[in-house]
């Protein structure tokens, strides 16, 4: 399904002292079956561009695309359930939300909101509990009993059993340690390989949206700041520095050593393999072009 | 939705009801309460709307603001209207219509009692929506200090209600949140049969009790680790000083008290 976001502009609290412009003139197109990382600081309104992908909020500017459906301003909007059900989110801390007595109950609440039987969201529980790394067992345990990793992943398994065709993650990885976060990360990778599910997500490391998305926005101040691929985003990574982002660490060594050694290489690398064998191709040669 | 609730929110400005001593602003509002009750008749009434009115353009807190804010206490105010209009059965008949009369009695009794309760709840909104909620509390604390004698826990009243009034918005702002969560997962908070919204509260509840008792005992614990032991011996940071401006404002209520005690019947 794509979605596409058309000059979008966002106001909290409309008519109150409190007014104020959280983002504008915002246009994202993402097509079906893109992985696309949405980056900024706190504050930049990446969070409030997220609730729109599912008409959690509607612009007071511009439009947004969702499949079919056209999000206006203008007019009042029934039946988002469609919608909801077929791009899911994932909030940041998604633990939060758990609330029932079981792990399995929990995980079917999406999935019987949207009318599904009690008995194929049973089904869809267990896929997906097996799906975000977790035994079966821990479908009959009460949610609260869980550690703090568990739980995350317990939250995701309740978006994933929606089946949704558009997943959207907002930080999934904030405050889980190295190991956590890395499994996490690969779980959505490999989901949106085998799926075909788009993917959003919206983060704050660089490490992340370089090795994962193959589109890459930059928010800054409520404003698309740069977007494209993230080669093209980190092969002029000055502009990031000046905002006060950060660039992988590959880039970042790249950068140092051809500032040192007074070279340039060909291309901006963005894993290790490439710059290791970019170094080789030069060494060999003997010369940087 | 939460975005328009007003209470407990400070809305920052300059004027001379923001730069007021929180005591004298606490001390009027206790004493309008009290005067409220002398009006009787159309001229206190009115009178009582005008000051409250003035008050308001004295707080520089956009009228919209207020008016958007109130909207559901408004309609508590005229269920008020209704309850006197039909309950009353004193003075004259005025209107029959089925099994429906309404008195004169009745009619007066409403409109002044629910004008009363409307002047009440507006000056108490100018209050907290020009204070901020820890000026409240410390005016508080210092007005109820000589209860310290008789062994009442003043300080530890205060704090309760600074730590509350502290985790409103926190409070608010955790359940847009659950909610928008839940939203996403499809639930429907806004429509459907009240049996079914009823059950929806359910998946805001629960999150939201869980997430409240945990961060009371991480607030307990950054309190102990950073040495909190009550009020003994404790200085002040934000000092309170009681300027003419306080004496004028109140000397003006006092005036009003007068004249509304003179025009009473």
């Amino acid at each position: 399904m794509d979605i596409s976001l058309q000059n979008v502009e966002y106001r909290y609290q409309v008519n109150t002292p409190f007014e104020r412009p959280a983002i504008k003139d915002v246009s994202i197109d993402i097509p079906s079956g893109t992985f696309l990382a949405i980056i900024g600081h706190t504050g930049s309104g990446k969070s409030t561009v997220l609730q729109h992908l599912n008409a959690l909020l509607k612009p007071t500017e511009g439009q947004v695309v969702i499949g079919e459906r056209k999000i206006i301003p203008e007019k009042k909007q029934k039946n988002l359930k469609e919608i909801r059900q077929r791009v899911g989110i994932v909030f940041q801390f998604p633990e939060h939300q758990l609330f029932e007595e079981t792990v399995e109950k929990d995980i079917c609440f999406g999935p019987m909101n949207f009318g599904v039987s009690e008995e194929e969201a049973k089904k869809r529980a267990r896929a997906a509990i097996g799906q975000v790394g977790l035994p079966e067992e821990i479908l009959s345990k009460s949610p609260f009993d869980l550690s703090g990793g568990q739980m995350r992943r317990v939250a995701i398994a309740g978006v994933l059993a929606m089946e949704p065709d558009v997943i959207v993650l907002d930080e999934p990885t904030a405050g889980l340690d190295p190991r956590g976060r890395k499994e996490i990360m690969d779980m959505f990778y490999s989901l949106h390989g085998t799926r075909g599910l788009s993917t959003v997500l919206v983060t704050h490391s660089m490490e992340d949206a370089s090795r994962y998305a193959d589109q890459i926005v930059i928010m800054h101040n409520g404003e698309v700041y740069k977007k494209g691929t993230p080669k093209e985003i980190f092969s002029s990574p000055e502009g990031l520095l000046k905002l006060g982002l950060d660039v992988p660490e590959v880039v970042r060594f790249q950068l140092k050593m051809e500032k040192s050694l007074n070279i340039r290489l060909s291309k901006t690398c963005l894993t290790m393999d490439e710059l290791t064998d970019e170094i080789a191709a030069v060494m060999k040669r003997g010369t940087a072009t | 939705m939460m975005d328009k609730m007003i209470f407990g929110r400070y809305v920052p400005a300059e004027s001379v009801i923001h730069r007021m001593d929180p005591r004298s602003k606490l001390v009027l509002i206790f004493l309008f309460v009290c005067i409220v009750f002398l009006a009787n008749n159309l001229l206190t009434y009115g009178l009582l709307t005008v000051y409250t009115f003035f008050m308001i353009a004295l707080s520089k807190v956009p009228i919209r603001f207020i008016y958007t804010g109130l909207k559901p206490v408004l309609l508590l105010v005229i269920f008020t209207l209704f309850l006197h209009l039909f309950l009353t059965k004193e003075g004259e008949v005025l209107f029959r219509f089925g099994w429906i009369t309404i008195y004169e009695e009745g009619l007066r009794q409403g409109i002044f009692i629910s004008l009363r309760f409307f002047l009440l709840i507006l000056m108490t909104s100018i209050l907290t929506l020009t204070t901020t909620p820890i000026e409240i509390t410390d005016g508080l604390e210092s007005l109820l200090n000589p209860l310290n004698k008789v062994k009442f826990p003043v300080h530890e009243l205060a704090l309760m209600m600074s730590i509350s009034l502290r985790f409103i918005p926190t409070l608010m702002q955790e359940t847009d949140k659950i909610m928008k969560a839940q939203t996403a997962r499809g639930a429907d908070f806004t429509s459907g049969p009240i049996k079914e919204r009823i059950k929806t509260i359910i998946p805001l509840l629960i999150p939201l009790f869980v997430s409240s008792f945990k961060r009371a005992e991480e607030l307990a614990v950054a309190m102990e680790s950073r040495g909190y032991r009550g009020g003994e011996g404790r200085t002040k940071y934000r000092q309170l000083n009681w300027g003419l401006k306080d004496t004028a404002m109140l000397a003006m209520l006092a005036a009003l008290a007068l004249v509304l005690f003179l025009l009473r019947t």
